[in-house]
């Protein structure tokens, strides 16, 4: 299991509490759960608290959360701890997720590790302008489009160090790069072309099939 | 090979139109309202028929698992689950099924509702499938917009369907972590029983399935049990949705029968193994908690992918992750690092799981560099049987099974590098001594 622990307090802020649009969305979420079970949304919440934290999970963050829900402030905690995508950390503007475990292994993740080392530094470490952080995570589900990254909300696939480079070179030169298979591939079907669903009397229109 | 017009997912590489009208023009959400008059039972028993086995890795029978559900009403209301918390190493198949062919799952969770007389459904969706999660919502917007589902909706039964997501937890595709989380707590396993079809979500009686269970239902109701019953072998129906990765020329997912042999199906789709098939070091053919398969004329050259063919290897089709290692791999460093998943991924609940993955990992990145004694192997083996169950959860077999796979057909690779090791630090004292 992942031992996790909040930020120091020297880099905590004092307060937090939901913009206007946030709580309002918030309400909304609770709504989906039965009356007397908003504790449910706990997870969305706190995610989203995090966006509007700018990417990681200040304590009174958590602790508005768990007051919005009118829940205890140690459940929200246990929460908040559990759970890794919650970075109780600041990251940078840019926070890659680097998937490494063994189908991302297979195919070249070792190498992408070093391209984070060498241009952002080591995991956790958040550059001088505030722009990247990385960190290694488990398998991120694209393992067919391995080795990949997830950066903030969008996977990064196919990637060779190279790539990868020309990857986080455009999100430092304030470009937003293409996401998904970074070769000329359409997402998971094979490289050249896919081996079935080529028949093309599946798609004729309105036509019920089978 | 599986014929194009018996595939159920016809947009799984997203070269067509995920949206309502794309869909329908596919076949989704034809005649759903004539399905649903046949009424509860009678949708079960062609779930039954059709041999429809779970595809979230157990392969329990998906219309057996349905009738557990009360049949009459206590009051208390019914839930479908939806397992969308596709996090097992090798696996990226539900989530092509939620981002081009949305519409089977909706479709299909408003039928398994109706069957288990559930009128709320959850869809629980791993956290860092953010983009997923909005074209999930988009798409069950739609739904709602066309008054397919809903309250008073077209098809006559009430049932209203959310979204849920997780925060990057492995565990909580366990079903009830999966429960757990939804009630907004840590996601650590129940015991059971109860089962969830009895006390689930809210205490109320739950059903949990994965996506591709789900979004195959409609296409079987609509072209009958027996067309999905004679695709693959007795007890081994259907189709499956195959994701294969690792050391293979074009790694893929694609869809096919089931019983198909291993070495067709890379050759076929994935443009075999990188090297040629005599370059194969071993298999796992289901996902990171399976046991691997080793290269070999009884082994992996006549591995049949379905159920019962995976069991004859002593492994098993789990969620159909293939992962492909050829003779380049480090085949312990590879499965150190699937132990290291099992660490980080660990609820902490049970002890002999919280303590002996730490404890296995670390073993085996010694014996990666042979840094181990060779006592140390049965040693390791006979951890891996007291975590094997005796945990809440099968997490803990899951993560024993793999090693139990490596010191089963690499024991021998293992010894090796002890002896390696031994050896050059002889001949490191060696050269010492010599040199005083």
């Amino acid at each position: 299991m992942s031992v996790r622990r909040l930020a120091p307090a020297d880099v905590q802020p004092k307060e937090f509490s939901f913009s206007k649009e946030n709580a309002a969305w918030a309400n909304v979420q609770v709504a989906k759960y039965p009356a007397g079970r908003q504790q449910s949304a706990i997870i969305p919440l706190l995610w989203r608290a995090q966006e509007q934290a700018g990417g990681w999970l200040p304590e009174a963050a958590i602790r508005h959360v768990a007051e919005f829900l009118s829940m205890a402030h140690i459940r929200a905690l246990e929460v908040a701890t559990f759970y890794t995508m919650f970075n109780l950390e600041p990251v940078g503007k840019f926070h890659v997720q680097l998937c490494g475990t063994t189908p991302c292994v297979l195919r070249g993740a070792e190498g992408l590790k070093k391209v984070c080392r060498d241009k952002i530094g080591e995991p956790g470490h958040v550059t001088g302008d505030g722009k990247f952080s990385w960190v290694e995570v488990e398998c991120l589900g694209a393992c067919v489009n391995a080795p990949m990254v997830q950066i903030n909300a969008d996977y990064f696939e196919d990637l060779t160090a190279e790539s990868f480079t020309q990857v986080l070179d455009a999100f430092a030169a304030g470009k937003t790069p293409k996401p998904g298979p970074q070769t000329d591939r359409q997402l998971s079907a094979p490289v050249g072309g896919p081996t079935t669903l080529t028949d093309p009397s599946l798609y004729p229109t309105s036509t019920r099939l089978g | 090979m599986l014929a194009d017009k018996d595939r159920i997912f016809r947009n799984l590489y997203g070269f067509y139109d995920w949206g309502l009208e794309g869909a329908r023009k596919r076949g989704a959400w034809d005649g759903t309202k004539s399905i649903l008059t046949k009424g509860r039972d009678a949708i079960i028993e062609d779930v039954k028929a059709s041999g429809l086995r779970g595809r979230g890795g157990a392969g329990f029978p998906t219309g057996l698992k349905w009738s557990f559900m009360p049949k009459k009403n206590d009051g208390r209301p019914h839930y479908l689950v939806v397992n969308a918390d596709e996090s097992e190493p090798g696996t990226c198949k539900d989530r092509e099924v939620m981002r081009h062919d949305p519409h089977l799952l909706i479709e299909g969770c408003l039928i398994a509702g109706f069957a288990m007389g559930a009128n709320t459904g959850y869809i629980y969706i791993r956290g860092e499938f953010i983009r997923e999660r909005e074209r999930l919502q988009a798409a069950i917007d739609q739904a709602y917009e066309a008054n397919l589902i809903g309250k008073n909706n077209l098809h006559g039964y009430d049932f209203d369907l959310y979204v849920h997501h997780g925060a990057g937890a492995y565990i909580c595709g366990e079903e009830t972590a999966l429960l757990e989380s939804l009630e907004g707590k840590k996601g650590q396993p129940r015991l059971k029983p109860p089962f969830p079809a009895n006390v689930g979500l809210y205490g109320c009686p739950t059903t949990v399935q994965n996506v591709e269970s789900i979004a195959v239902v409609p296409d079987i109701l609509r072209r009958g049990p027996a067309w999905f019953a004679a695709i693959g072998r007795p007890n081994n129906t259907g189709t499956k949705l195959f994701c294969i990765s690792g050391h293979v020329n074009k790694p893929c997912n694609v869809e096919e029968a089931m019983g198909l042999p291993l070495r067709e199906l890379i050759d076929t789709h994935a443009g075999g193994v990188r090297g040629g098939w005599d370059n194969l070091m071993a298999v796992i053919p289901g996902g990171s908690s399976m046991p691997l398969v080793p290269a070999g004329a009884d082994q992996a050259d006549t591995l049949m992918m379905d159920f019962d063919g995976c069991r004859d290897k002593k492994s098993a089709l789990g969620t159909a992750a293939v992962i492909v290692m050829d003779k380049s791999t480090d085949i312990i460093r590879a499965m150190a690092r699937i132990s290291y998943f099992y660490k980080h991924e660990s609820c902490g609940q049970c002890t002999p799981c919280r303590e002996g993955m730490g404890w296995m990992w670390r073993v085996l990145t010694r014996m990666a560099e042979g840094r181990a004694q060779k006592r140390e192997i049965g040693m390791l083996l006979e951890v891996t049987t007291q975590i094997e169950g005796h945990t809440i959860c099968a997490f803990g077999d899951g993560a024993a099974w793999p090693v139990q796979g490596l010191l089963r057909h690499f024991r021998p690779e293992i010894e090796r590098r002890i002896d390696e090791y031994s050896r050059n630090a002889d001949a490191h004292a060696a050269s010492r001594v010599a040199a005083e």
